[in-house]
């Protein structure tokens, strides 16, 4: 069991890790079709959430704000929210808004419920439009939780609650899975989720689904709102499928949501990387098709089983400092604990509940200063972007996982779930090991006597 | 108070934008129209404020909100440093539920206690944001009696983001440097050839560019306010003999109340383009020898100057001819854009239009001049249409902010990054030289051909993929060469 630290008294975040929670909604927004994102906050919020955004995934964004100023602020802003909505509708059409609060507007408080229902019946015009509402303060919690409150927002606003009387379950599309998809996914991810699914004659409906719209694709037009993503009919049909699968535990409420709206059961997975959670996957879609696993599943799970086999060498007694949002650092820690690596210090933004099984020495709430001060004599530093100086500062190698990634290509494409993920995980942090060996010198043994004792209280804490 | 101040910095008597606008338009800021809910874009005065003093390099800047203000954006410009790197450190007191409730005023005292005793910095910076604003918490209060308690100069920096744009920012950056910092100190030594270089940035080390020419002039910058920047050497501003703006408007309110307080004359000007380089050494020659400096300062000036410009012609010279004649769509906010604009059409470039929207009828006037009857001037040009313009072909590059860039790339055509996040740096003579080498480079880029190129087996011809540059776009050549001549003149470079 790793100590889990928060630091109540520490009154200044050193190089945050954290990102803002709104712009966490924003993203789980622009992976629906058609929809745009929208802050309810001062302009300031919505531009360095966007270039943020811009920076990570090499796209343009649609993200706009209500333009909320002091007066406005105090006066209360419903005014302010009903003409950007108008506005948007006018020139974007898009058939979604995610609406998402900001510290500034949570502050001052407004029943936004209450006014987006007068504001529907003042505009019979916006009878097409899907308005999607996020109360996301950037005061509490942070990118992840953000995320969590606006898909379950989006379960609770769009998809239809079934009849009781009527069992739909199995009844039309037998063959669909839902797939509610955590913030630690990258569009390449969803893209091999989506094709492991198929691989099953099963139907997936991921929600959300960047890998439709921020896959980097180049479309022949312009398009002010988002292309590709989860399309309103799939969200509608969620209710039909045979089971959810929640991919992380922050999509445990919203897979929640979506069991009491349609009586759709779900199971949930903190993450999809390494061996035993891709085997409950795979096994899970077996049971659900009624099929065998396809043959070339199979042959990657080998595939990952055998680089398991040459990769422990290089990760046997390193030492890793992981910094991550809560679902994230478990993925991460497990695979490296996994094969023998110890985790003596890990960082991560919020309280959760899977932080008592991260398979790592302590766990701090808290900032990369945090992560900087406690790595010494760590192999192997593994956050996002922002951990490049620290890396630099201690002279150890950096292997980026999270968001932002602003100084790496191919972000969004970057996959690390599945057998073949995992495998590919394996050879790229292994590499890096591989690569920052330690000459042997006469008199210095590479290996240190503590580390044996790290890795036994590591297994512990593992098991 | 900030009302106080808020009123004070929009009615700047210095700023000539400003002055030709009505009282009413005055009051919404520097932004030419007030904000539209679903419509804008752009950063908060918090941001801008952080621009304007962040690159004070030995200093902590310590930003007082919840996580959006700092954790979405620290360590995201730019300014570069010739040594410490504490400016780069990401602070925030990170308010969560129960700050707002109580009110964040302890814990940004304590937070300012720990980062002295962590860093020891000459000095805190601490920005104000909405949320505290909101709640009441008194900035100024908490910086003084921390300032009392540690013994380390602690500036308020009021700047809630929702008070205005940007630009609104940059110039309360400005007002507490004037209110707090500068004359604080007195400089060891002075000289007669003292000078402040006000709104420098130092991005991608632009300042750079230019140091090496006050060097070889004997001219001695007292203070960078503020690229790369020291805070000590910013206290001892008020000791300088000269001051010169940069960038536009950004600290116009800075120059004019250093010249009442201290009498320190100023002028605007840019380091963006050749010509304007050279007018602004001959600028600061003229000033400083008025003010007492030896009077062959002028002509050693003269001297190297003309030196100069002779190097950079002849270093541009190289890239003309394939330059020639190719269509541009300049996109920036700046003023900056009439020095770019003077360097493309020495290189034979055709202007095809550019953005107006923070400049003034008489830059209106000046920029119709100066691009002949034929260019568009834009104030806003919508992302839908801008996308049209490019897939019709209208430019062969587009040169603007990262806001634009994918607009750009989508449409397949040549972009080149003139905003702050640039990693270019463009100023002096040799940073025109480099600006122009950019521009040929990405024009010539190779791939513009192949991703131009349609899939073996879809249709070139219609609807799909008929992309500008495939083919000459002006039958009569008078648009200058197509793409093969291009490659042609991409040997060097
Ligand atoms: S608008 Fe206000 S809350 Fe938003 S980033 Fe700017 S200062 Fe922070």
């Amino acid at each position: 069991m790793a100590e889990i630290i928060e630091h109540p008294r520490k009154a200044a975040a050193i190089n945050p890790l954290k990102t803002s929670g709104p712009l966490g909604a924003a993203l789980a927004f622009l992976g629906l079709d058609a929809c745009q994102p929208l802050f309810h906050g001062s302009q300031g919020c919505t531009a360095f959430a966007l270039v943020l955004m811009v920076r990570h995934f090499r796209e343009a964004i649609p993200l706009q704000t209500t333009a909320m100023n002091e007066i406005s602020t105090i006066l209360g802003g419903a005014e302010h929210v009903e003409q950007a909505i108008a506005n948007i509708h006018q020139r974007a059409r898009p058939r979604v808004i995610g609406l998402c609060t900001t510290g500034l507007t949570e502050t001052r408080g407004e029943d936004m419920v209450g006014d987006l229902k007068l504001m529907k019946a003042r505009h019979p015009e916006w009878h097409d439009l899907s308005v999607v509402f996020a109360p996301t303060p950037d005061y509490i919690g942070g990118f992840q939780d953000g995320w969590a409150i606006a898909v379950q927002a989006m379960v609770e606003t769009l998809v239809p609650e079934n009849d009781p009387g009527l069992s739909v379950r199995g009844a039309t599309a037998g063959a669909q899975v839902n797939l509610l998809a955590g913030s630690h996914l990258t569009p390449g991810d969803l893209e091999v989720l989506r094709e492991t699914v198929e691989s099953f004659g099963l139907t997936p409906v991921i929600l959300p689904d960047l890998s439709g719209s921020l896959d980097g694709h180049v479309p022949d037009r312009y398009i002010p709102h988002t292309l590709g993503g989860t399309r309103l009919e799939e969200i509608r049909t969620m209710g039909r499928s045979v089971h959810t699968l929640a991919l992380g535990e922050h999509m445990r409420g919203a897979a929640e949501a979506l069991e009491a709206r349609t009586g759709v059961a779900f199971t949930l997975f903190d993450h999809l990387i390494g061996l035993a959670a891709n085997d409950r996957l795979v096994a899970l879609l077996a049971e659900l098709s009624g099929r065998p696993v396809p043959a070339m599943l199979r042959r990657r799970r080998s595939q990952l089983v055998d680089a398991m086999l040459d990769g422990h060498f290089p990760f046997a007694g390193q030492r890793a400092a992981i910094a991550a949002e809560p679902d994230l650092l478990l993925a991460l820690s497990s695979l490296l604990a996994g094969l023998g690596c110890t985790v003596p210090i890990t960082v991560t933004t919020a309280a959760s509940p899977v932080l008592s099984r991260v398979p790592a020495g302590r766990v701090i709430i808290g900032d990369l200063d945090d992560l900087e001060r406690a790595a010494g004599g760590c192999t192997l530093l593994v956050t996002h972007a922002q951990g490049a100086g620290i890396a630099k500062r201690l002279g150890i190698p950096l292997f980026r996982a999270g968001f932002p990634l602003f100084d790496r290509l191919g972000a969004a494409h970057r996959v690390t779930v599945g057998y073949r993920g995992s495998r590919d995980l394996i050879f790229e942090i292994g590499n890096i090991f591989l690569d920052h060996r330690s000459e042997p010198l006469p008199g210095h043994h590479p290996h240190h006597e503590e580390d044996d004792d790290d890795r036994i209280s590591s297994q512990a804490a593992a098991g | 108070m900030l009302k106080q101040k808020l009123q004070d910095v929009l009615n700047e008597p210095g700023c000539t934008t400003n002055q030709a606008k009505s009282t009413q338009d005055r009051r919404k800021g520097c932004s030419a129209k007030a904000l539209v809910p679903g419509a804008a874009a752009g950063g908060c005065a918090f941001d801008g404020a952080k621009v304007a003093l962040q690159p004070i390099a030995d200093a902590a800047h310590l930003v007082h909100g919840p996580i959006a203000c700092e954790g979405n954006s620290w360590d995201s410009r730019h300014a570069a440093s010739s040594g410490p790197r504490l400016y780069r450190t990401g602070l925030t007191t990170d308010l969560q539920e129960l700050d707002i409730i109580h009110g964040g005023e302890k814990k940004l005292f304590r937070a300012i206690g720990e980062v002295i005793g962590r860093f020891n910095p000459p000095a805190v910076f601490v920005y104000q944001t909405c949320v505290p604003a909101l709640i009441g918490d008194d900035l100024v209060k908490v910086c003084g009696l921390a300032q009392a308690r540690f013994g380390t100069p602690v500036i308020p920096v009021n700047a809630p983001g929702f008070v205005g744009t940007k630009n609104l920012g940059n110039k309360l950056g400005g007002e507490a440097l004037l209110d707090y910092v500068i004359g604080t100190r007195e400089p060891e030594h002075t000289t007669p050839t003292d000078i402040n270089v006000l709104g420098e940035y130092n991005v991608a080390g632009e300042l750079w560019q230019v140091t090496p020419l006050f060097e070889r002039l004997g001219i001695r910058l007292l203070a960078s306010i503020t690229g790369d920047g020291r805070y000590h050497d910013v206290c001892c501003a008020h000791r300088a003999r000269v001051n010169m703006m940069v960038c536009s408007q950004a600290l116009i309110n800075l120059a004019r109340k250093m010249e009442e307080r201290w009498g320190i004359p100023y002028f605007e000007g840019s380091f963006y383009g050749i010509g304007d380089t050279s007018e602004a050494l001959t600028t600061i020659a003229r000033l400083l020898i008025e003010r007492g400096a030896p009077a062959d300062l002028l002509t050693r000036t003269e001297a190297l100057i003309a030196e100069e410009e002779a190097r950079a012609w002849t270093r541009l010279a190289r890239y003309r001819p394939a330059l020639e004649g190719k269509r541009v769509l300049l996109y920036t906010g700046g003023v900056k854009s009439w020095s770019v604009i003077s360097a493309l059409r020495e290189m034979g470039m055709i202007v095809i239009g550019t953005s107006v929207r923070k400049s003034t009828e008489t830059d209106k006037v000046r920029a119709r001049e100066l691009l002949g009857p034929d260019a568009k001037l834009f104030d806003q040009i919508p992302a839908r249409e801008m996308y049209r313009m490019l897939q019709a072909g209208d430019a062969d590059i587009l040169i603007s902010g990262g806001r634009t860039q994918f607009t750009a790339l989508k449409a397949r055509v040549p972009w080149l990054d003139i905003n702050q996040e640039r990693h270019h740096a463009y100023a002096g003579y040799d940073g025109m030289v480099e600006m122009v080498r950019q521009i040929h480079q990405e024009l010539t880029n190779p791939i513009w051909e192949q991703v131009r190129r349609p899939a073996p087996w879809e249709d070139g011809g219609e609807g799909g993929l008929r992309r500008p540059g495939a083919l000459p776009l002006d039958p009569t050549g008078a648009n200058g060469p197509g793409p093969r001549s291009l490659e042609a003149g991409s040997g060097h470079g």
